[in-house]
């Protein structure tokens, strides 16, 4: 049984003997560095943090293919891809900075959690200067805000939420993907030309970050053509039947049906969508019809038939015909065997990007990293003339609006390209209310350490 | 000392000293070894294993004790990280408000789930528990998205108000002012040995955890719930109610998860509903049987082998793999890097599952018991008395 005897000497030896452990490890100094994994040996590493199980695999799949060629092209191994057409020519395939490029992986499970969990390894175990990836804006929110904490960069993969740069944009955070924004504005005139200015829209949505403020941006961009919002409901991520969501579609008087869905869940919805013959009503005296507002080539394929005629937009895609992207998918292509995907290339250009501009900086410390990006102008990485904004680490470029082939040649080509949208018509400024407003603000940049 | 025998007061002092070199006792390959792969000292590493292992303790205050089978304590888990990121928005990012806060939701929590569930027992109870945990986890992605942040999970953001913390306050979860992520890196003979103040602070409580649940585990209080574990009817019979006592256990582990999940949030501060899906449940589970059940330090032990699993085998690919066979002719080294790799990497749930498997047939009583077994065979002791039938019987099965 307990025998309770606190004796003043007992509770002083045991508290001096507590307290000198404690201290113990105070003693110690570190070797003082100016910033968080200040790489001193000959190589540095990167860490690429991706889906590698889970419902966006696919996705994460690509984009680690990418960013590993992105290593080979910085190292000066294969034939140097995209950093032939790049406007920079601060790397020369000799590595960054003179050290060689290595890389560790990472899975985030499409989970805030497990993605943190890995990339917190990455920072302390395998001491990375910069993390790339991230296949959700739940994740790539989550670990932008870790980046920040711990003092390294983080250059953002697929992730295209407004709030991503909007309000939870952070100093040591940047993006090169498009936004939700971009994606209303881009799509907006085509719909009118497409569909008309008197059209009433039903949204399903994801019921998270990306899918609210694609929502938003997307009434706000229809309603702008004259366009009605019927109703908005907000469906659970990974729901895998929507047939309980769709079936008040038809009751609802809409006569279109926005999807801000993605991955999976799109393609379930969808193809549920098309089962329930929404696409062959009419209805006031309209053709029905179903948009989706972001598209990637690894859902079209899930889609398959059904996608055909859908409109929808994209960050890039790789039957572009400009020279940059005639690089990229020439070296991807000869590597894996198939063209790369949207994700892949963001991921392979930010890689690239990084490289680019701590070469330029002189130096891997992320306050140096990042003067080197803000305001930086660029081409020839596919998307032609672009700028990464310094106010809120967005690049803009231009925008394209994609709809599902009628007649696809082969597996690869199931979308084709209907407008390039200029980078003019999706430019907004950096206080906009859908992005924070005047609250949003950046911070100050973190070296950490 | 401190109300101890003095087999448990050297039983404390060791897993004091184990939990103060634990940064070089998870570090034990210099850098740039082959083997520097297996290092798991590092600061976020160190400080989940002690988390997990309040966690575990908690949860074998329950199970270990009283034998009831809780399938849903992530839910009392993912309330604690809610509540403390609550506090790190509203008040302050000083963990200690958030820590506190984390504790009593826990426990106010598991008090209205053990009230419900502990008016059945047996796999009646596990069902019950599980139900309300799946229950708290589907609220957290829909209907409480205002509060939970759903799957974006909730943040500490720049604009939050914070009413107590003035300007120039720590940005990050702190101790009055001292960062939790402030580490000191001592290198020596090539190792790397990183002391971090957040695994400090999450092992210093962790002590007195352990402390704790040794108190209870010697008190007559804790002899009342082993009763109830080996004979609920005829503890009945004799007069006394056990669901109080049940309730009491059941909400003092509530709050043992509440505090882990507070821990948590304090070192990084985002909650997730993730941390309450069923599979997290099944995760502590797994660790109090895997270390050892109704043992003090098993929980813990079997806490530090699936983090350390999941967090170190999860990290060997195909690529690494490739590496390590890099010497053998590749027909010899793709055959036997296909196999490793459906057990390393993505496949670290299949090692764990064997090693359960094993733990389970072999060692009954867990980690714990195959230790007690090495350590007889060296000790030399008189050969065992023929007679079973005068001799107590040895602990059951933890499944039983």
């Amino acid at each position: 049984m307990s025998n309770s005897r606190f004796t003043r000497r007992g509770l002083l030896k045991t508290s001096a003997a507590m307290g000198a452990g404690l201290a113990m490890p105070t003693i110690f100094t570190s070797a003082a560095s100016a910033f968080t994994n200040d790489p001193t040996g000959s190589t540095v590493k990167i860490g690429f943090n991706v889906p590698q199980t889970g419902p966006y695999a696919d996705e994460g799949l690509d984009e680690l293919r990418a960013q590993e060629l992105a290593v080979a092209h910085i190292n000066g191994e294969g034939d140097g891809g995209m950093l032939n057409t790049f406007s920079s020519k601060a790397l020369d395939g000799t590595g960054i900075l003179g050290k060689k490029v290595e890389f560790v992986t990472g899975d985030t499970q499409t989970k805030s959690d497990a993605a943190r969990a890995s990339a917190k390894s990455m920072i302390e175990k395998d001491q990375v200067v910069m993390i790339n990836g991230g296949s959700s804006s739940g994740v790539a929110i989550a670990v932008q805000g870790l980046c920040q904490e711990a003092g390294i960069i983080f250059m953002a993969g697929l992730t295209h939420s407004n709030d991503t740069t909007g309000k939870d944009r952070k100093a040591n955070g940047f993006r090169h993907f498009f936004n939700a924004y971009m994606s209303g504005a881009a799509l907006a005139p085509v719909l009118k030309n497409a569909y008309g200015s008197d059209r009433r829209a039903y949204h399903l949505t994801a019921d998270y970050t990306w899918g609210w403020t694609q929502e938003e941006s997307l009434v706000a961009s229809t309603e702008g053509i004259g366009w009605e919002t019927v109703n908005t409901v907000k469906t659970p991520v990974g729901a895998g039947d929507f047939s309980s969501y769709i079936a008040p579609v038809l009751s609802s008087g809409a006569d279109v049906l926005v999807l801000n869905h993605y991955g999976g869940d799109m393609i379930n919805s969808l193809t549920q969508a098309v089962q329930f013959g929404l696409r062959d009503k009419m209805v006031n005296g309209k053709q029905f019809e179903i948009v989706v507002p972001l598209y990637s080539e690894l859902m079209a394929a899930g889609a398959g038939e059904n996608i055909k005629g859908v409109y929808g937009s994209m960050n890039w895609n790789w039957q572009l015909t400009d020279e940059g992207t005639a690089a990229f998918v020439k070296s991807f292509g000869e590597k894996y065997g198939r063209p790369p995907s949207n994700s892949a290339h963001t991921c392979y250009v930010q890689t690239l990007l990084y490289a680019d501009a701590v070469t330029r900086g002189g130096s891997f410390n992320p306050c140096s990293v990042g003067e080197a990006l803000e305001d930086f102008e660029f081409d020839g990485l596919g998307n032609g003339p672009t700028l990464y904004r310094g106010a809120d680490h967005q690049c803009f470029k231009d925008v394209l609006v994609m709809k599902g082939a009628e007649n696809p040649t082969n597996q690869y080509d199931t979308l084709e390209v209907v407008e390039i949208t200029p980078r003019a018509q999706v430019e907004y400024p950096s206080n906009h209310p859908m992005f924070g407003g005047d609250e949003a603000s950046l911070g100050t940049c973190n070296p950490g350490a | 000392m401190l109300g101890l025998n003095r087999k448990d007061t050297t039983f404390l002092i060791i897993v004091v000293l184990l939990t103060l070199f634990t940064p070089f006792l998870m570090q034990p390959f210099s850098e740039g070894s082959a083997m520097a792969q297996f290092n798991g000292g590092y600061p976020d590493l160190m400080a989940k294993v002690a988390i997990f292992g309040i966690f575990a303790m908690g949860f074998n205050i329950l199970f270990g004790l009283t034998g009831y089978l809780s399938f849903g304590h992530a839910a009392f888990l993912g309330v604690g990280s809610y509540s403390a990121v609550w506090m790190f928005k509203l008040l302050t990012l000083n963990v200690f408000p958030a820590i506190i806060l984390a504790v009593i939701i826990g426990g106010v929590f598991s008090l209205v789930i053990g009230y419900i569930s502990l008016r059945r027992s047996g796999i009646y109870f596990s069902i019950l528990t599980l139900a309300m945990a799946e229950m708290s986890y589907r609220l957290a992605y829909s209907v409480l998205t205002p509060i939970t942040n759903g799957e974006t999970g909730l943040q500490v953001r720049a604009t939050d108000p914070r009413i107590f913390d003035g300007e120039g306050a720590a940005d990050y979860p702190n101790l009055f002012g001292l960062e939790l992520s402030t580490s000191q890196k001592w290198e020596v003979l090539g190792h790397v040995f990183t002391f971090n103040v957040g695994y400090y602070f999450c092992a210093l409580i962790a002590i007195v955890m352990f402390y704790l649940s040794m108190r209870i585990f010697r008190s007559p209080f804790g002899l009342i719930l082993r009763a109830t574990k080996s004979n609920q009817q005829r503890l009945s019979y004799t007069g006394l109610s056990t669901r109080p006592y049940a309730l009491a256990a059941f909400v003092i582990s509530g709050m043992y998860a509440g505090l882990a999940g507070g821990l948590l949030a304090a070192m990084d501060p985002l909650a997730g509903a993730e941390r309450m899906v069923w599979t997290a449940s099944g995760e502590v589970v797994i660790m109090t049987i895997l270390g050892g059940a109704g043992t003090l330090l098993g929980p813990v032990l079997g806490a530090g082998a699936i983090k350390y699993l999941e967090n170190i085998f999860s990290k060997i690919n195909e690529n690494v793999l490739h590496e390590w066979f890099h010497f053998m002719p590749e027909w010899l080294a793709d055959p036997i890097v296909f196999i490793l790799s459906r057990f390393t990497g993505e496949g670290w749930h299949l090692t764990l599952g064997l090693m359960f498997m094993a733990v389970v047939i072999f060692l009954p009583g867990g980690l714990i018991e195959g230790g007690q077994r090495i350590a007889n065979r060296f000790r030399k002791k008189p050969p065992e008395d023929d007679d079973a039938e005068h001799h107590p019987k040895a602990a059951p099965h933890v499944a039983e």
